[in-house]
């Protein structure tokens, strides 16, 4: 049985790996990879990662592949396949030569990782994973990683959590709209609100007396 | 299924990903195919933790997941920002720091 399921969610995982990589238009790529990602979470059970998998598939396949969706609707464009690309079509000076050289390069990549994966004569390559214990704090479990993430990874969690929050202001600053920080057409509209504001934005500009108005 | 199946799944989905990256010329695109190189190497983890029974490689996929999602969170706000400016969204036309 779990055999089946193995191939089944191997073959997901491939083929939305190459549709990834093949299709022609963004939109249809993420959608490939939100099948990727849901057959990956599939393999991450049969792992017995139960809590990874849901992850997987709740923030991965849910959360940042909406942002993709939305970028994409925003960005649009069509792209050139990987077909073209490869023949070089409408390319630059360097032509399909470097087209090919990296399918080149990734298969001799495919082959040496295949060599260190299975020709590294560990003999517990070859079994079925260490013993499994059923049970509420069994490995795997939310109980278990929640455990390990605040014991002895505990460190790793704060630094991973801080990154969240560097990447959530960097973006904010990278994808907000240039020119000032208020409208001036927004200005006109006071609430009473405004009485309650402090005059300026609060830069050190400001600060040391020269004010925007 | 023995856990070399898995292995071997997780390096086809990394090389799958190398190939996009190299080939592929829309940001989003290259950065789709960064997610499936980081998922290659988050099956690859999480095969090695359960051959050895330990939780260690399932936190590091974790981790993996978080820099995964601040990686795109950068570059989308990136494509974003390209996008607003009018340039074009192609890393090949993109390439002033080249020289």
């Amino acid at each position: 049985m779990s055999a089946v399921l193995f191939f089944i969610a191997a073959i997901g995982v491939i083929s939305g790996a190459v549709g990834v990589v093949v299709l022609r238009n963004p939109f249809y790529s993420v959608l490939a990879l939100v099948a990727h990602l849901l057959s990956l979470a599939v393999l991450f059970l049969l792992l017995r990662a139960e809590f990874v998998a849901a992850v997987q598939v709740v923030v991965y396949a849910g959360a940042v592949m909406v942002l993709y969706v939305f970028v994409v609707a925003y960005v649009g464009g069509e792209s050139d396949s990987l077909g073209e690309r490869l023949r070089g079509a409408g390319q630059g000076p360097h032509g399909s030569t470097l087209r090919l050289g990296g399918a080149i390069l990734v298969g001799a990549l495919l082959v040496e990782l295949l060599i260190a994966l299975l020709g590294t004569g560990l003999e517990a390559i070859d079994g079925y994973g260490a013993g499994y214990a059923p049970g509420p704090q069994a490995y795997g479990t939310p109980a278990y990683i929640g455990k390990l993430l605040l014991t002895r990874f505990l460190l790793a969690f704060e630094v991973a959590s801080f990154l969240l929050l560097i990447a959530a202001v960097g973006g904010v600053v990278l994808a907000r709209r240039r020119g000032g920080l208020e409208d001036e057409d927004g200005r006109e509209a006071l609430t009473p609100l405004d009485l309650l504001r402090p005059r300026g934005t609060g830069t050190m500009a400001e600060g040391v007396g020269r004010r925007i108005q | 299924m023995s856990i070399a199946w898995y292995l071997v799944v997780s390096a086809i989905v990394f090389s799958l990903g190398a190939l996009g990256v190299i080939t592929r010329r829309n940001p989003l695109v290259v950065l789709l195919c960064l997610e499936l190189m980081l998922n290659g190497a988050n099956l690859a983890l999480i095969a090695f933790s359960r051959m050895w029974g330990n939780g260690d490689g399932q936190i590091l996929a974790i981790v993996v997941m978080t820099v995964a999602a601040c990686e795109v969170c950068i570059g989308l706000g990136m494509i974003v920002a390209i996008y607003r400016r009018r340039l074009p969204i192609d890393v090949d036309e993109l390439r002033e720091l080249q020289g």
